[in-house]
């Protein structure tokens, strides 16, 4: 292809003559092209006038790069004449005008003062949100043992299967994985002492009391969690919630209690699986590296280890689990009606999870401290 | 239909006074009144944007009204409580616009859980019973379909015998011509009809489904999203003919169905 076949960019020219700014557009004019720059082209503050010469295809750039030489002349207070230019290009001139006037959606927060109101009162509204999910939740529970006939006990164990069942491949590694990493980690150091065997109760008692009921319950904030928000943000915007409504049937006895109540069954379940697998991750690196018989290693860690310290495992495992639940499944039925709607339910429903889950944890360390278990 | 029975002749099945609605802060609709009659095909009508699903949602209890009441057969259900609400909920059946069949739920237990909830019938019973309602429908056969496994027009169908299950006195469709071809809701306008004709079940309709208004609609009103409320209010032909506001002659003008 010649040069002469390719199309001239857009271009300006701009003279000053008779005390006013000659603007003369010219060439092929394409918002996706190259475009000249008024502020660079604005050579002395006189009034301007606007032309067209010899410009080929036009678009929005070309009223772009107007109204930019107008809204110049504005901010300078001299005259811009567009009268030069064809009737089309001044309508379209003057809808960009009117369309600049009215700018973008503002903010809603006006001042720090607004910000502050409007997130309080955002606040205030959620905690109360939260209230009275919780107390509904409470209050089906308290339906559910004076009527069990009528809980749909196939859906909890269907929950119970994906939420129990379908995560000890998952808790197994990451258990394995955690009790083979602390009892590396220990045994580095006791080696020097000579205190190899203690090895066993670090691992013991760090896996019963924390990392076992903790790690489980971090697995199914990102696995179960999620999937019960999303499951019930896409039930809401596919209207499934307000049929279930409109039958007067509660979602919360429907769709919430059996899921919450499921995990509550089977949180303590996988954590003390997660206990055993982490003992024998710590054993195989005791035996492995440090050459304790596992014989050796499991009268040791019986010797460390008392009833409660597993029980207390439990009850924290039970309390993380109906966290789990009630924040994923109120994140859930909270989700706005879209497709990004059920994407920020599902990552609120985890880190909601995984922050109360903590807390939970440093709670129960202060009480069971307290009660001296 | 035991309500209906308890409940004086003359009493209309929907009365609705003064009723606003609004979103947050947004008032959508404001002094919104009017009443229909047992037994009769309603329609409310408006362009998009004007508050029909929302006016829809404020009757059903999906939302709460900001003034004003509805009553259904002569009691009140905006105002009472859980246990009356739930009561009138029995009563009537609702038609989502896109089915809103529970995903997990076959066709036949998402027709048998109202079923389930509400009566004593054995297992066996609300098996059959739910059949029955999937075969009036046209869904015979498709009983274990999972609702992801069937179209958009039978998803309606099978959300019609679901609102069908109770024998409610009233049923409200939320666009129940949305997204369908014309022989699907053709066929859907027949079943409406002919449940009103054999149960003698109030029926209302958000639409703005023309074909559908004129063959069946004994009255509607026009909501107006400029007015925020009710424009006009009456038979569809009459309207059409005789409304002094242009916009309803405007929005109800179709020649064809006109000249048929």
């Amino acid at each position: 292809m010649s040069s002469a076949s390719l199309p001239s960019p857009a271009s300006v020219s701009v003279q000053l003559a008779g005390g006013s700014l000659e603007v003369v557009a010219a060439g092929e004019w394409q918002l996706t092209g190259k475009m000249p720059s008024w502020d660079a082209a604005a050579i002395e503050t006189a009034p301007v006038r606007l032309r067209m010469e010899g410009v080929g295809s036009w678009d929005s750039s070309l009223l772009v790069y107007f109204s930019d030489v107008e809204a110049w002349c504005r901010a300078k207070g001299v005259a811009c004449d567009d009268s030069a230019l064809p009737e089309k290009v001044r309508a379209f001139l003057k809808q960009l005008e009117a369309a600049r006037a009215s700018g973008p959606a503002g903010d809603h927060a006006e001042n720090f003062l607004t910000s502050l109101g409007l997130a309080s009162r955002d606040v205030v509204s959620g905690f109360g949100d939260i209230l009275q999910f919780v107390g509904e939740c409470i209050l089906g529970f308290v339906s559910v043992a004076r009527h069990p006939g009528k809980f749909r006990w196939r859906d909890c164990l269907d929950q119970m299967q994906q939420c129990g069942a379908m995560a000890v491949p998952i808790v197994s590694l990451i258990s394995v994985l955690v009790g083979l990493t602390l009892a590396y980690q220990g045994a580095v150091e006791l080696r020097q002492f000579g205190a190899d065997i203690y090895v066993a109760d670090l691992v013991g008692l760090s896996v019963v009391r924390e990392m076992g009921p903790m790690m489980a319950a971090v697995i199914l904030a990102g696995r179960t969690g999620a999937a019960f928000a999303a499951t019930l943000g896409n039930m809401r915007a596919n209207e499934e919630i307000d049929a279930l409504q409109t039958l007067g049937i509660s979602p919360i006895q429907f769709l919430v209690l059996p899921r919450i109540i499921a995990l509550g069954l089977m949180m303590p379940l996988l954590a003390l699986y997660a206990d055993a697998v982490g003992a024998l991750g710590g054993m195989m690196v005791a035996s492995g590296i440090l050459h304790i018989p596992p014989s050796a290693y499991w009268i040791e860690m019986q010797t460390s280890l008392e009833v409660h310290d597993i029980v207390t495992g439990l009850i924290k495992a039970l309390a993380f689990g109906l966290l789990i639940g009630l924040s994923g499944c109120m994140c859930g039925l909270r989700a706005d009606r879209s497709a990004s709607g059920v994407g920020r339910a599902a990552t609120s429903a985890v880190v909601t999870a995984i922050l109360l889950i903590i807390v939970a944890d440093a709670v129960a360390a202060v009480v069971f401290n307290l009660l001296k278990v | 239909m035991t309500s209906s029975d308890t409940a004086p002749a003359e009493t209309p099945a929907i009365e609705v006074k003064g009723l606003a609605c609004a979103y947050d802060e947004r008032v959508v609709l404001k002094d919104v009144t009017f009443s229909v009659r047992r037994g009769e095909i309603f329609f409310i009508i408006g362009g998009s944007g004007c508050g029909k699903s929302t006016l829809l949602r404020n009757l059903v209890g999906l939302n709460t009204p900001v003034e004003g009441s509805v009553r259904f057969l002569g009691r009140p259900f905006s105002e009472a409580d859980t246990a009356q609400r739930r009561e009138q909920l029995k009563t009537f059946g609702m038609l989502f616009q896109g089915g809103a069949l529970w995903s997990s739920l076959t066709l036949r237990e998402n027709v048998a859980l109202p079923l389930e909830e509400y009566t004593t019938l054995s297992r066996a019973e609300i098996g059959a019973l739910a059949a029955l309602r999937l075969a009036q429908v046209g869904l015979t056969g498709f009983e274990e379909y999972y609702p992801a496994e069937i179209s958009g027009g039978m998803k309606k169908r099978a959300g019609l015998a679901r609102a069908l299950a109770l024998d409610p006195d009233i049923v409200f469709f939320d666009e129940p011509s949305a997204g369908l071809d014309p022989v699907t809701s053709r066929h859907l306008d027949g079943l409406v009809s002919q449940v009103r004709d054999t149960f003698g079940t109030t029926i209302v309709i958000v639409s703005h489904e023309l074909s559908s208004i004129y063959s069946l609609a004994d009255r509607l009103i026009m909501l107006d999203s400029e007015t925020r409320g009710i424009i006009a209010a009456g038979k569809p032909r009459e309207l059409a003919r005789s409304s002094s506001d242009p916009r309803v002659r405007e929005f109800l003008r179709r020649d064809d169905v006109e000249q048929s």
